[in-house]
């Protein structure tokens, strides 16, 4: 032994390594290759798929690397033809039982299961037999499950259960019967699922996807008598460039706005704009309320995952909700009001698109509350399946702007895409509403990074205003249960998404941590190369106001900006 | 599927399921021993009583569901007065149980799972009933009866539906 090391040998070669690993663990930090399927690091690690088999020559076993502790002096052998054999197998034995519909599924290229059957390089079909027959579940505007492309990883359940808290779906059944479901075999439409589609980014197969409204969206841009209008997302323009090739992190929102137009859309907006405005509406709405003693803690309320998890698991917290709509829906109910007049557009002819990162933006979009605000919702991985079949090549695209009026926003717009982010825009505005002072220190650090949940207090006059920011539903129930039993904070964001909307269940695959901190890195880069940093400094949300709403929280503003919500309970 | 489902039968018995209840308040870890206990009092575990276990419990309606829909033991409906349990397992199956099974399916209309409409019979396939020196086996209420064959089966089964037995 060498200090708290053990030694082992993988492939004859010596390592020394931390006793608390598993095998896949020092056999990855020995750039060694094992190949997994339902391997989940912190999530999922069940030893399902049999997939990460590796020889134990100690014992002469086979054994699962994702669940086999390292012990002093063990021999590993990982590329035996054994090993590869029986991997093999086992990959044939799930391909058994798996719809393959590969030409047509939505999964296709993003597919691991196909990725896997050729990198263990499988070339027939050898297991013909009875397949698990289920029903689709198309019950959602946002996600659609077919459990016979299912191979029971298990991943969707835990990220479900371990990272979101919301334990929708569950095996039910057994054998041959067992299926991912939800209780009593009911579609999602009727569960606690809150839309958010943290599952489809870990799903292996297709079985668990986005639903696609692109053919819908073709077919507005195609019909003459239609103006079509699409708003984009603050954390689509860090994540799209990945699904063309470009490294994690790359700003593309030029790019991005010159393949929206090369589309077809007849004008190209920014979900930012309609953040900034989002910030004057909430945070007059936290001032209001920290004034005149109304509900506190105000809760966020642009997640529309989080949303629903309030309305179903804390519905007794409603009222904490902020009224404000998401920016989302502000920027539908914002053009078909303030734009279509401005324009002279018959709001019927008006079409509404959104990118987002987001699965749960396209069931919010049909919520009766503020339905035919918002037309189609695509997900960034939608929009770049859109540009593909389009079939020109976005890299090379020269950067374009967004067009006025809704487009302009100010960098405190743009770090909505990431946890802490709307806090601190709030933050910055906030402070100087109160204070009538200028805020000097723009950057609070204290609410950004990935930490589940951030606590921080600030003092902005005579008010020492105490916030916490959660990201990722668990880490949302962690702070709803600090609050039952007692905890004070007079302003929470929540995100239902780990990280925020940058890690959001529409973006593209595959969304590793490393990922996510390449584009949180990217928006706030975004956010301190922009000449407004705060939303109230931004020209066009002054014009709004001047032109429009008058004032934030007036009556016209309560009309439009503002929604209501429903107890669900479980 | 035939199944008789007397609507809220089992609400009659809200005091003693709250009685089992309250001991396990909160505890989802013994989800599956107050599962025993709420089907030995009640018989069955429908839908709703499902998720007033699981509220109590505080879990959610799917891992009770998930747990019920595993293990044959529990079942989501109401279970014939005569419950008859047919082994499977390899010596029975050897001797020729399926065939049993596709007999009791096709006299009295039901598949395994399934009750008749009139509440008298509930058919359940189980995996060894430890007296494979008897196979094949069939259990009735608990009653064990061996070295069947098709028609002997039918007339012991019959013999409870009369009362003789």
């Amino acid at each position: 032994m060498n200090g708290d090391k053990v030694t082992i040998w993988i492939n004859d070669d010596e390592y020394s390594v931390d006793p608390e690993m598993t095998v896949l663990e020092a056999a990855q930090e020995a750039g060694k290759d094992i190949p997994t399927l339902c391997y989940l690091k912190d999530i999922n690690e069940i030893g399902a798929c049999r997939l990460c088999l590796v020889e134990i020559e100690n014992t002469g076993k086979l054994a699962a690397s994702c669940i086999t502790p390292v012990s002093d002096g063990m021999k590993i052998k990982t590329n035996t033809s054994r090993v590869r054999n029986t991997r093999k197998l086992n990959l044939e034995f799930l391909l058994s039982n798996h719809k393959i519909d590969c030409p047509t599924c939505l999964k296709n290229e993003d597919c691991e299961l196909r990725k896997i059957a050729e990198k263990l390089k499988v070339r027939e079909n050898r297991f013909e037999g009875k397949k698990s027959s289920f029903a689709v579940d198309d019950s959602t505007p946002s996600l659609f499950r077919d459990s016979e492309k299912c191979i029971l990883c298990r991943r969707c359940e835990n990220v479900c259960r371990e990272v979101q808290s919301v334990r929708a779906i569950m095996a039910e059944g057994r054998g041959f019967d067992t299926v991912i479901d939800t209780a009593f075999y009911d579609n999602l439409a009727e569960s606690p699922c809150v839309m958010c589609g943290q599952c489809s980014l870990v799903c292996p197969t297709g079985a668990i996807t986005e639903v696609e409204y692109i053919d819908e969206v073709w077919a507005a841009i195609a019909d003459p008598d239609k103006h079509v209008v699409v708003q984009t997302a603050p954390a689509v323009r860090v994540a799209l460039s990945e699904a063309f090739g470009n490294k994690p992190g790359t700003i593309f929102t030029g790019q991005m706005v010159a393949a929206l137009r090369k589309l077809g859309f007849d004008r190209v907006f920014d979900t930012n704009f309609t953040a900034d405005l989002t910030i004057m509406e909430e945070g007059t709405e936290l001032i209001k309320r920290i004034k005149d003693g109304g509900k506190l803690p105000l809760f966020t309320s642009c997640s529309p995952g989080w949303i629903k998890f309030i309305e179903h698991y804390y519905p007794e917290y409603l009222d904490n909700l902020s009224s404000c709509k998401s920016p989302q829906q502000m920027f539908g109910a914002v053009a078909n009001s303030y734009y279509a007049e401005k324009e002279n557009i018959n709001p019927e002819n008006l079409v509404v698109v959104s990118i987002m990162p987001c699965t749960a933006k396209k069931y919010e979009a049909q919520r009766p509350e503020m339905e035919g605000e918002v037309d189609y919702v695509l997900t960034t991985r939608e929009l770049a399946r859109m540009i593909n079949e389009a079939g020109f090549n976005a890299n090379e695209l020269k950067e374009e702007e967004h067009d006025q009026l809704l487009g302009v926003s100010s960098g405190a717009g743009a770090i909505f895409g990431s946890t802490g982010g709307v806090m601190e825009a709030a933050l910055r505005t906030a402070y100087e509403i109160i204070t009538g002072e200028e805020l000097k220190q723009l950057d609070f650090t204290e609410v950004r990074g990935f930490d589940g949940i951030k606590k921080t207090s600030v003092q902005i006059g005579d008010l020492n205003l105490k916030v916490a920011v959660a990201n990722g539903l668990s880490n949302a129930r962690k702070i709803m249960e600090m609050i039952k039993e007692g905890e004070e904070f007079h302003f929470v964001e929540f995100m239902a998404c780990p990280g925020g909307c940058l890690g959001g269940g529409g973006q593209p695959l595959p969304a590793t941590e490393d990922v996510l901190k390449r584009r949180m890195d990217a928006i706030y880069e975004i956010d301190s190369s922009k000449k407004y940093r705060k939303s109230h400094e931004n020209p066009y949300i002054k014009k709004i106001y001047e032109e429009y709403f008058e004032e934030p929280g007036s009556h016209k503003a309560h009309e439009l900006l503002h929604t209501t919500y429903i107890y669900r309970g479980i | 599927m035939k199944v008789v489902e007397k609507k809220n039968e089992w609400q009659e018995k809200t005091e003693e399921i709250d009685n089992i209840l309250k001991n396990y308040k909160d505890d989802s870890s013994s989800l599956i021993e107050v599962l025993h206990k709420v089907q030995n009092l009640v018989g069955y575990l429908p839908k709703e009583l499902q998720k007033k276990v699981a509220n109590s419990l505080n879990t959610v309606p799917g891992d009770v569901s998930s747990v019920i829909s595993f293990y044959s033991h529990f079942s989501e409906f109401p279970k014939g007065e005569y419950q008859i349990a047919i082994c499977k397992g390899t010596a029975c199956y050897v001797k020729g149980s399926q065939k049993i099974i596709e007999k009791i399916e096709d006299k009295y209309g039901i598949s395994a799972g399934e009750s008749t409409e009139d509440g008298k019979l509930s058919l359940e396939v189980v995996r060894c009933l430890g007296a494979c020196g008897l196979a094949p086996v069939m259990t009735i209420n608990g009653r064990a009866h061996g070295l069947l064959n098709p028609e002997k089966a039918v007339g012991i089964i019959e013999k409870y539906l009369n009362g003789e037995m």
